[in-house]
């Protein structure tokens, strides 16, 4: 399937002309999902680099309403947003999206979020997940994946980088037993698509967790940010899953593919090819891969 | 209509009568009587509000922030480490010119943990671009809450504010109050209908970030606009008298100053016992005043200089402490009073700290402290527990 022609009309949610990274995932996968869901909603934004590079002042590259309070907040501001419209009897009509990163989501903003999912609200909370605090140069977050060189878990004389598992928050979200949790990437256009326009139909709290490559962070040639993203779902280290009211509903099968032809490409995970020791964590890495292939069944 | 009712619960049927849309908070003691009566409002169809039961203060005031965003009235209320808690959000909500009004109810910050009352709490939140008025009695922080709503959605101002209210001497006493009628405050307060809201319909972006370029600028307006206000408190505060026939001072409140040739000052509920306190010394001879800092933000300088400039000396009592320095309000006064031609000194007594009550005694040890020349002192003093030195 061929991404529809620019248009005005189309791309109304996210406008051209800000200033994301070339080959930003984030901003494609954004794109993607504001074609969707504009006109007729109200964004919230965590700080990060969405936000930074949508809003210069007095520049914005948003053509729906949107807000931005702090780093940790997007879910409590969309919680009162959508508060005030149901007040207003506008909720029919208008949708509610929180955008964050990673860091924003997993993190600083986890109580937020857990309390935006408890509490239900007719949201349909966006993580941006690149897997490390990008904005502020690539530190490591509670989403950065095992083995993963960052700025404050750098790969060292005794270290391989980050040396815990990626937390999983879209299955701590489903615990919550909310209406609908997605995994997606932004490499999968229309399975994106697909989940928005499906989330954007459920009223209720709804949580979109999209795996967003980003190449001054991961260490890649620009143009291929669509190609990394394939690599990381097919190894089954990103394994794209739905859950409706805490249950899995479906799972995008993959190829299966090693995990090394993902690591490989990505300037995060070079140590692990420079040593013996390095190779034996890339077992490590295959493993948790594994476990993942096997827990969604994601090889017939 | 006349009731004797509890200092929260005047509060909540203030808030109620303001009909906000949108209500989250969080609970803390001493702040729960309040957000208990509006929960029990709304759950019986009193007060038609959207509640929010959050999870922290951070997000008590980060749904309020979105709710006035997109267009709505909203109300917080919280307490000690739940206004520190609130402080980033406090800050972001004044930049963004959002006129959300809350009740700051008075208490000690933790180390030691102290649920008692005194100002440490919402006086460590006096530059955060909200203003910040202190009730004196249950009347008193019923009319302010009414007050509130109207001085802060002023086009003039778009600021937040936050009123300040002595924990349990005030939340947790009974007093006889005259309560409005909903036909009184509908004609008083207009509904809330903000310049800018998050609308699809004319989408705006709020919350962009400033380069070095512009910050400044949008600083000086907060500023500005801050300064400005004190003229929207007076003329709500006249407008309200007007209306409702009750006056308790706009910005300051003098009682007895006119020939007195030494003025108490204090925020809150300390100021009925001033008042009292100073009838009894009045009585004795002693030519003392009292005057209410109703306002503290923005601070009433000019006020302060004209009620206290014929005065031979001046006395803060002071429930908070800027830890190194000395008191937080003394600080203002002096600073209001600095370089007019008849500064009289002022004295800072800190007192009244994790709720041990002012009373005469300590009241009457101040006054001959102050005589005997002390300026910057903790009243009130247990030295028997204090450590030697």
């Amino acid at each position: 399937m061929s991404a529809p022609e620019f248009s005005y009309e189309i791309s109304k949610g996210l406008l051209p002309g800000h200033r994301a990274c070339a080959g930003c995932g984030q901003a494609a996968a954004v794109r993607l999902i504001m074609e969707i869901a504009a006109p007729n909603c109200v964004v919230t934004n965590a700080t990060g680099c969405l936000e930074v590079f949508t809003t210069p002042h007095p520049e914005s590259a948003w053509g729906v309403p949107w807000v931005h309070s702090l780093f940790e907040n997007a879910a409590s501001v969309a919680s009162g947003v959508e508060a005030a419209l149901k007040k207003q009897g506008r909720l029919e009509e208008v949708r509610v999206l929180a955008f964050g990163g990673d860091g924003a989501t997993l993190d600083i903003g986890f109580g937020p979020l857990s309390g935006m999912f408890e509490r239900n609200h007719d949201v349909l909370y966006v993580c941006m997940d690149n897997e490390a605090y990008m904005n502020t140069g690539v530190q490591r977050s509670g989403s950065t994946p095992f083995a993963a060189s960052t700025t404050t878990s750098p790969a060292g004389r005794r270290s391989f980088g980050e040396d815990r598992p990626k937390k999983d928050l879209p299955a701590i979200s489903a615990a919550h037993g909310i209406p609908y949790v997605a995994t997606a990437s932004m490499s999968f256009f229309a399975d994106l698509r697909r989940k928005t326009k499906k989330a954007l139909g459920i009223r209720g709290a709804k949580y979109l967790q999209v795996h967003v490559p980003c190449p001054p962070g991961w260490g890649y040639d620009e143009k291929l940010s669509v190609d990394i993203g394939k690599l990381a779902v097919e190894c089954g280290m990103y394994p794209l899953v739905e859950w409706e009211n805490g249950e899995v509903t479906r799972v995008r099968k993959i190829k299966k593919i090693p995990v090394e032809d993902y690591l490989k490409a990505q300037r995060r995970f070079r140590h692990l090819f420079r040593s013996e020791e390095g190779k034996a964590q890339i077992a490590n890495v295959q493993e948790l891969a594994d476990a993942s292939i096997e827990k969604y069944g994601l090889v017939d | 209509m006349r009731k004797m009712i509890e200092g929260s619960r005047a509060v909540a049927e203030a808030v109620g009568l303001c009909r906000p849309d949108v209500i989250s908070a969080y609970p803390i003691t001493p702040q729960t009587h309040i957000v208990e009566e509006l929960s029990q409002m709304v759950a019986d169809g009193d007060v038609d509000a959207e509640y929010v039961r959050v999870e922290s203060e951070h997000s008590a005031a980060s749904v309020c922030l979105g709710a006035v965003a997109a267009g709505s009235r909203a109300y917080s209320a919280t307490t000690s480490q739940g206004l520190m808690l609130m402080a980033e959000v406090l800050y972001n909500i004044a930049g963004m010119r959002l006129p959300l009004v809350i009740t700051g109810v008075n208490r000690a910050l933790s180390a030691p943990l102290s649920i008692w009352n005194d100002h440490q709490d919402t006086l460590a939140l006096r530059d955060t671009g909200w203003l910040q008025l202190y009730a004196e009695n249950s009347q008193e922080v019923l009319d302010m809450h009414i007050q509130a709503y109207k001085i802060a959605e002023d086009d003039r101002v778009l600021l937040p504010l936050m009123i300040g209210m002595d924990g349990y001497v005030l939340t947790h006493t009974y007093e006889s109050v005259d309560v409005p009628t909903q036909e009184e405050v509908d004609a008083f307060l207009p509904r809330y209908d903000p310049l800018y809201k998050l609308d699809p319909e004319d989408p705006y972006t709020l919350g962009a970030f400033a380069d070095p370029s512009l910050y400044q600028e949008m600083r000086y307006e907060i500023q500005r606009d801050a300064l400005r206000s004190k003229e929207v408190v007076k003329e709500v505060a006249r407008d309200f008298q007007a209306a409702f026939g009750r006056w308790m001072g706009d910005v300051v409140e003098p009682y007895m100053c006119d020939d007195a040739e030494t003025i108490y000052i204090g925020l809150g509920t300390v100021v009925g016992t001033l008042k009292d306190w100073v009838d009894v010394r009045r009585e004795q001879g002693d030519k003392v005043g009292a005057l209410k800092l109703r306002c503290f933000r923005p601070f009433p300088n000019d006020e302060l200089r004209e009620a206290l400039g014929n005065a031979k000396q001046v006395v803060v009592i002071e429930k908070a402490v800027s830890v190194g320095g000395y008191g937080i309000a003394a600080a203002e006064v002096r600073g209001a009073l600095y370089g007019q031609p008849k500064t009289p000194p002022v004295v800072c007594a800190m007192t009244g700290l994790g709720g041990r009550d002012v009373t005469y005694e300590v009241l009457d040890e101040i006054q001959k402290r102050t005589e005997a020349g002390e300026t910057d002192f903790f009243a009130g003093l247990r030295t028997e527990l204090l450590e030697a030195s």
